[in-house]
């Protein structure tokens, strides 16, 4: 929380920000009674919408939708690692002849939007006559853009360790790789890992590209109910409820993230037994 | 090769036209997005609690909801509680709401970045809240968000190829159209690749030079 903006606030600023919070508060009310409304008066709330959630053959198709994709989200993160990695070092070596063209792959896969690359996937094998599965187009766009991020991040990662670490390792009489492997990598990874687990949870949401090529994955599921006219179109339970699934799904990766870097950032220091110079009687915040 | 122009050439108005409207949808939600997520950046940073909690809720919901599904629930969901819009304007709020997630948290964390220092001296000087936040923090700020608010911008330009799965023809929706028409896709696709690092490159050199030029200040 950033409160150096402003001062601890006195009995008018308190008064006043109190009575902004109030009125705040009953406006955020007032939209979320707006949108009841709004879903009681068009018959949002009807039981029928929300029938078919009890039957198990529903709650078959919407488990077999997050298999779906978690399976791309699996197979495409476990390339997308492989690719990254490879490029990064790519980018990485003194050669220029493998240098060069690691940084063109990596810059132009991060330029062309990912529904693009997946239309690649998709729609060029089927041009040949040989057209692949679904999940492969997806799996490909996927891999091709969030391994080029990747790259880019286990690059920067690599290169945050303090120079001295590998002149050090150098001095010593370490070889190139070496250096790399024992002094560098296992240093940037703590820095890194953060990253490269929110990078994941792009990938996660962004198998929900695989709509538009009718993939058949968490969010073509949810079309697939919501559109059933023998409920009445139940669209918007139906969508409510597959955005909780994947706020669940990604929310435990975030949080997964957010629990890394603690974790990571916490480093090893020695702590001094810091005494208070004298018992303050107010406890009021300092 | 001359079947690779014949594609571009053929088919320039909706080459054209699709690129257009990418343009169109891609400036119109900058500048929404910009205004939308700066309020809740300002949301997140001030010392009312409620606020506070509105903007902190609804980055955290929007940042974990796939884009695709934000369209899909503008298009599908919302017409059924007696909203209709049309698809451009869909694409518009969808591409809005999600992005200004994003533009809040740049906001917020340029801010954090300034040194609590300069604000406590500020405050030390006598200066208001207007005048700590406009002559010392935002200046200040500024750098470290500019840079990022770019990358932001960019990765939206891409995203509103997503509106190509919700009837709007723009970039996105070219490869349907040439589907149809049995034209070539690889050479179709390379032609949109091509238009999107002509949009693209000008928006990375700026980013670029921005990030050279201000981290050395800092």
């Amino acid at each position: 929380m950033s409160s150096f903006l402003y001062d601890l606030p006195g009995p008018r600023a308190r008064l006043r920000n109190q009575v902004i919070g109030v009125l705040t508060g009953l406006a955020i009310a007032g939209l979320i009674a707006f949108v009841i409304y709004k879903f009681a008066e068009t018959g949002q709330f009807e039981a029928r919408k929300w029938d078919q959630f009890k039957y198990k053959a529903v709650q078959m198709e919407l488990l077999n939708g997050i298999w779906f994709t978690l399976k791309a989200a699996g197979i495409a993160a476990v390339l997308a690692l492989l690719f990254g990695a490879v490029f990064a070092s790519g980018r990485l070596s003194d050669r220029a002849l493998l240098r060069t063209p690691s940084t063109w792959v990596v810059e132009l896969f991060r330029a062309i939007p990912l529904l693009i690359l997946i239309f690649f996937g998709y729609y060029v094998p089927l041009q040949y006559g040989w057209p692949i599965d679904k999940m492969w187009a997806l799996v490909i766009g996927l891999t091709l853009y969030n391994g080029s991020v990747l790259a880019e991040i286990f690059r920067a990662g690599i290169n945050s360790v303090a120079k001295g670490q590998s002149e050090a390792a150098y001095g010593i009489g370490m070889r190139k790789n070496q250096v790399l492997r024992l002094i560098l990598l296992p240093q940037a990874f703590r820095s890194m890992l953060p990253s490269i687990v929110s990078q994941l949870v792009v990938l996660l949401k962004d198998t929900a590209l695989g709509f538009i090529i009718t993939y058949p994955e968490l969010l073509t599921v949810g079309k697939t109910i919501g559109g059933r006219l023998a409920f009445g179109l139940p669209y918007l339970p139906t969508y409510l409820i597959i955005a909780s699934i994947y706020i669940l799904l990604c929310g435990l990766l975030s949080l997964l993230a957010w629990w890394l870097q603690r974790r990571l950032t916490r480093m090893p220091k020695a702590k001094a037994d810091v005494k208070p110079l004298a018992v303050t009687e107010t406890a009021g915040p300092l | 090769m001359t079947e690779f122009f014949r594609v571009l050439t053929d088919n320039w108005s909706l080459y054209v036209d699709g690129f257009t409207n990418t343009v169109y949808l891609f400036l119109v939600s900058a500048v929404g997005s910009l205004l939308l997520g700066t309020l809740l950046g300002a949301f997140r940073v001030s010392p009312i609690p409620t606020l506070r909690w509105f903007g902190a809720g609804y980055v955290n919901i929007v940042r974990n909801t796939p884009l695709t599904l934000v369209f899909a629930f503008l298009v599908f969901a919302v017409p059924k509680l007696d909203v209709n819009m049309e698809y451009l304007t869909s694409a518009f709020v969808a591409l809005t709401l999600y992005t200004a997630a994003f533009v809040c948290e740049v906001v917020r964390s340029g801010i954090n970045t300034v040194a609590p220092g300069q604000a406590e001296a500020a405050r030390a000087l006598g200066m208001s809240f207007a005048q700590v936040l406009g002559q010392i923090v935002l200046p200040q700020a500024l750098r470290a968000t500019v840079p990022p608010l770019v990358s932001v911008m960019i990765a939206m330009l891409k995203n509103t190829t997503i509106a190509a799965g919700f009837s709007v023809l723009e970039a996105g929706a070219i490869p349907a159209y040439m589907a149809e028409r049995g034209e070539p896709q690889f050479y179709v696709l390379l032609w949109i690749t091509i238009g999107f690092l002509i949009l693209i490159s000008p928006l990375v050199l700026v980013q670029r030079s921005l990030e050279r030029k201000w981290a050395v200040a800092r």
